[in-house]
């Protein structure tokens, strides 16, 4: 199953892509996510990894996760090592008058679950699929207020 | 579904040691065992009592302990089922489930309801495999009889073993999580007006595991599951008179009003719950030597563990507004 949603924010694609590719903002953006640890050397970058949890339903759902592309500032992509099989994706665009096409792809499902996991994943999906429109909301509040009170400073 | 009957090993415990055995005897004393069931079938059963005999032999040998039946992938790929289960039909919520320690070995120690069909086990087993992982070891144990009804293969790929102190100290030897419910067979059929209540009916063969294991106690008290059928007795009396106790280490025969039945006696065949919202909350780990010194006083360990569950268990049943609604 794959859910996604895009937004534009008014700020340059570097200071988007800083903010969605710092692990220590995913509690406060990504809606729902009890959990989102540096467990590498690197905090960021290809082989990063992260052991994250994000309430889904009843459970909190995660795993570890690994950066498994790493193009800034145009794309960002992790898959599952443990828990869930999942991958998320980060693509940020150029748009007109330096603001940035932000897109958040999320893939998640359990292979060889069978039916009731198809189930899972439809039931699990419009909540999830509201849940990132709200982060990629905070994602552009987050980083447009950065935006102005650096050009306030300035 | 899965239920850990500790109680029922704790009493096991408790007899070897109020008669003296030597653990090891634990072998002869189950051979005995068997031949009592025998002797008490042949008195039953009559001319049945030699087929009979050898499927309570079958059933018997199903439930030897293999903590390699447990299979991480199969696990994986059902937790679908639990998910709706869990996030559907019981809205369930398990709260604190980080205090359980990261690693090692930990005796998670329930309050249980909801007859034969626990939903506090469905939600919280679910809540510690999406949690943790499937990778990480986890056990649960549980009555003889549903080991060997016909959802126990299953169960036994989910973690599930039968409910023996020596079951469980194996899961703690190796480093697993290990989830009891000593109040067992008991507790779970309590009637519906002792719902707000801790029951392990004196139990405390919980305390010698993780005394002997020396692994701390991390109590969990749910709320929830007694409201998914109308439970009336216990029918301990009937099943005496029935010799189940013997028969089966059933100590109990219960009596509720529950979907499709209406009247359930045994819930052997399981029942249709009602849609409670079941809560769970997980409490701080408890470290009986640190707590009690060296030489720890059971009787004490026992109302100060029972008496936390207890507190925890009324301040879950003050949020709750109304029945199966939460």
């Amino acid at each position: 199953m794959r859910v996604q949603q895009s937004v534009t924010v008014n700020a340059a694609r570097a200071a988007v892509w800083d903010f969605v590719t710092d692990p220590a903002n995913y509690c406060d953006f990504l809606e729902g996510t009890t959990r989102w640890e540096v467990v590498s050397d690197e905090d960021r970058g290809l082989g990063a990894r992260y052991r994250m949890l994000l309430k889904v339903g009843s459970a909190e759902v995660g795993g570890l996760i690994e950066v498994v592309e790493w193009s800034p500032p145009a794309d960002m992509a992790w898959s599952s090592v443990t828990g869930i099989d999942q991958r998320g994706r980060w693509m940020l665009r150029e748009a007109s008058g330096d603001r940035t096409r932000l897109t958040f792809r999320f893939a998640y499902g359990v292979a060889g679950g069978g039916i009731t996991a198809m189930i899972a994943e439809r039931v699990a999906a419009p909540s999830l699929r509201r849940r990132l429109r709200r982060s990629l909301l905070n994602v552009k509040q987050a980083v447009e207020k950065s935006a102005m009170t650096g050009a306030i400073n300035r | 579904m899965a239920e850990s009957r500790a109680g029922t090993a704790a009493q096991a415990h408790n007899g070897h040691r109020s008669n003296g055995r030597d653990p090891r005897e634990g072998i002869s004393s189950q051979a005995e065992d068997r031949s009592g069931v025998r002797s008490i079938l042949r008195r039953v059963a009559g001319p049945f009592a030699g087929p009979i005999g050898r499927i309570a032999d079958e059933l018997q040998s199903r439930l030897s302990a293999d903590l390699d039946d447990r299979d991480p992938d199969y696990i994986r790929e059902n937790l679908s089922l639990a998910w709706l289960l869990s996030s559907i039909w019981f809205r369930g919520e398990v709260r604190d489930i980080g205090r359980i320690p990261d690693k090692g070995p930990v005796l998670l120690v329930g309050n249980h309801s909801g007859g034969n069909l626990t939903p506090d086990t469905i939600v919280f087993t679910l809540a510690f495999y999406t949690y943790f992982g499937v990778e990480r070891r986890f056990h649960q144990l549980a009555h003889n009889l549903v080991l060997t009804s016909p959802v126990g293969p299953m169960l036994r790929r989910y973690g599930t073993v039968a409910a023996s102190h020596e079951n469980a100290r194996k899961a703690l030897e190796a480093d697993a999580a290990v989830l009891v419910y000593p109040g067992g067979d008991w507790e779970v059929h309590r009637p519906s007006w002792q719902t707000h209540k801790v029951d392990f009916n004196g139990r405390k063969g919980f305390l010698r595991l993780a005394l002997e294991a020396n692994v701390p106690i991390v109590p969990i008290v749910s709320v929830g599951g007694q409201e998914t059928a109308l439970f009336l007795s216990h029918g301990q009396r009937l099943s005496k008179f029935l010799a189940l106790d013997k028969l089966f280490r059933l100590k109990v025969l219960p009596v509720s009003i529950s979907l499709p039945w209406i009247v359930n006696i045994g819930d052997f065949f399981g029942h249709l719950p009602l849609p409670a919202k079941i809560t769970s909350q997980v409490m701080e780990p408890i470290d009986l030597h640190e707590r009690f010194g060296s030489d720890v006083d059971l009787d004490a360990a026992y109302t100060y563990v029972t008496g936390l569950m207890q507190d925890q268990l009324d301040s879950l049943a003050a949020e709750r507004r109304l029945p199966l609604i939460g």
